[in-house]
């Protein structure tokens, strides 16, 4: 022990000494008024000198009528370190694009020092608001709190996990749809799929405004909706000339960055080939005030990524290449019902939608969800020249 | 070892209330087990899945998937859910003297 009572934790400290931010400051800080804390570092510390992980796999805890959003984690050394012998983590769903009023913080952050360690993580990477590390005992008693301020669980395991987006129109002049009721309503309509585990494994959806992709939904969502447009980038020439009067080097660094070279910039006049454009979003970030996204717009919808678990890491690929805004939510029900009934018929156990495409492959996939291949499914053009067409295939 | 304690009788269970030895498991331990997963009584539709699951695990050594487990007792997961309030795989699968399913985050 140290002369403060506190344990020692040379190791640990180390983390303290850089430029950055430092966990192990925030958690000290917090060991002010949580017990939990103490035991949380020296039980890191014993991790660091050991080289070894003292969380147990897999807990099963709950709340009644759930069968997600509380992760049960037990320590191995809780003899040791009696205040983190249970230490389950808590999802609570966020609200679209994280905004809070102070007393929602404030109401949330009173209740989980009442009940848990204090310490939070805001935000998961799921979105969800993360409470982390409290005792089996306290776990009915914080749900009950949780709900009667109006906040739900979110999901985990098997489950849809909660769904989350960009912040959107409320504060993105980008945003090609919106983003934060789409969320919404689409957590709303999957509230058994949230709460009560019914896939073979996790199923996330993550939607973002335009193809800046904020939440990076592309390679974290097994659906990502992806705001795009379908008509030309609105563009104002005053503007551009302004920019280029300002010194910024309209060839060098928006035309010649443009992916598809589909930019011209002849010292007076630009222009866009906007047939060539792939809505990378480059031009419009370089120059906010003279370049927009078009007028006609919605999103794509693409399916499959995952970080590497079980298997290797993916991204998503394009599913469906346009829906106008209007459309956005009945397309997706309808898409996601179809997703589900083939995963649910030929998933294995833990195994994500994107796998099985993979294992099944595109043609099979799309075939079973009865979608038609469309040219903007493929990331990049095949440069074997050598494709056999199948006699149907040449009848139409 | 934790010791799940329940009129008059003992259980060595994990720190999830899980049996340790699923071995010993017959309908009495279900009937024990029950009120500590907020079950109030045992019906016919409860023995149903429970004897489902126990004789899957039999003859697997795992827990069936939920879809299987809804499609051969033709039970719905939110029915599943009003009679085992704490969920298959937590309330149903302990009443059926399962071990703990690995589940993940
Ligand atoms: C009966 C005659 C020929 C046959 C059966 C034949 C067959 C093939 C095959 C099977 C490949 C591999 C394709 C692939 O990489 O996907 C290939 C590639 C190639 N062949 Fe031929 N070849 C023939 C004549 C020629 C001739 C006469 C030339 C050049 C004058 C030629 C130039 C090439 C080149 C450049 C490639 C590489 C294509 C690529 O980069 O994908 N071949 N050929
Ligand atoms: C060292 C020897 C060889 C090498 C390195 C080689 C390499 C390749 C490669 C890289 C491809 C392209 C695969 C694709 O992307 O679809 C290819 C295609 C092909 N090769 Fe070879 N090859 C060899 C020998 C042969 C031989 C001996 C034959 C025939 C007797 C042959 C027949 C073909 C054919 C028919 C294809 C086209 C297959 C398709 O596109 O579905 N290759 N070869
Ligand atoms: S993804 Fe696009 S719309 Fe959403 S916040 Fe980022 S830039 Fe704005
Ligand atoms: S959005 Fe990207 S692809 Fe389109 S014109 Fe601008 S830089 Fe080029």
């Amino acid at each position: 022990m140290a002369d403060n009572g506190k344990r020692k934790t040379k190791l640990l400290d180390q983390l303290e000494s850089g430029p950055w931010p430092s966990f192990v400051t925030e958690i000290k800080k917090a060991s002010e008024s949580s017990p939990v804390c103490d035991d949380l570092l020296g039980q890191l510390e014993l991790s660091y000198e050991e080289k070894q992980g003292h969380w147990k796999h897999g807990g099963i805890v709950g709340v009644l009528g759930y069968g997600g959003g509380v992760i049960g984690r037990y320590s191995d050394v809780g003899d040791r370190f009696p205040n983190v012998a249970h230490f389950h983590t808590i999802r609570v769903n966020q609200p679209s694009g994280w905004f809070y009023s102070s007393e929602a913080i404030r109401t949330l952050c009173d209740i989980w020092e009442r009940h848990g360690s204090g310490l939070t993580n805001m935000h998961g990477s799921t979105g969800d608001i993360i409470f982390l590390g409290t005792k089996t005992s306290e776990l009915e008693p914080i749900f009950k709190e949780l709900t009667e301020a109006g906040f739900d669980l979110g999901g985990s395991g098997s489950c849809m996990r909660t769904p989350s987006c960009c912040l959107g129109p409320a504060r993105c002049e980008w945003a090609c749809y919106d983003t934060m009721k789409l969320c919404y309503d689409v957590t709303m309509a999957y509230q058994d799929e949230m709460h009560r585990p019914p896939f073979p494994y996790k199923f996330k959806l993550k939607a973002a405004g335009c193809p800046n992709d904020c939440v990076a939904s592309i390679a974290r969502a097994d659906l990502s909706i992806i705001g795009t447009w379908k008509d030309d980038i609105r563009q104002d020439d005053a503007a551009v000339a302004e920019y280029a009067a300002q010194g910024l080097d309209i060839r060098k660094d928006v035309c010649d960055r443009c992916p598809t070279r589909c930019m011209d910039w002849d010292g007076q006049k630009l222009t866009i080939a906007n047939r060539e454009c792939v809505r990378c979003m480059h031009c419009i970030n370089v120059m906010p005030k003279a370049l927009r996204p078009g007028v006609e717009k919605g999103a794509t919808i693409l399916i499959g990524s995952k970080a590497p678990i079980v298997q290797g890491a993916l991204l998503s690929s394009v599913l469906v290449p346009f829906v106008p805004a209007e459309e956005l939510l009945e397309t997706l029900q309808e898409l996601i019902k179809r997703l589900w009934e083939f995963w649910d018929e030929n998933g294995k156990n833990r195994e994500r939608i994107g796998e099985l495409i993979q294992r099944v492959g595109m043609a099979g996939f799309l075939d079973a969800i009865g979608l038609d291949p469309v040219p903007e499914m493929i990331s990049a053009p095949r440069d074997n020249p050598y494709i056999f067409f199948q006699a149907e295939t040449e009848e139409k | 070892m934790p010791i799940f304690e329940v009129a008059g009788k003992q259980y060595e269970v994990d720190e999830d209330g899980f049996l340790e030895n699923p071995e010993i498991w017959n309908q009495d331990v279900a009937c024990d087990f029950a009120s500590s997963e907020g079950v109030t009584e045992l019906t016919e539709s409860h023995w149903k899945v429970i004897n489902y699951l126990r004789s899957y695990y039999l003859q697997f050594g795992i827990a069936p998937m939920i879809r299987k487990l809804c499609k051969e007792t033709g039970f719905k997961l939110n029915e599943i859910y009003v009679m085992f309030p704490s969920g298959p795989a937590k309330g149903a699968c302990k009443l059926a003297g399962l071990p703990k399913p690995t589940g993940c985050v």
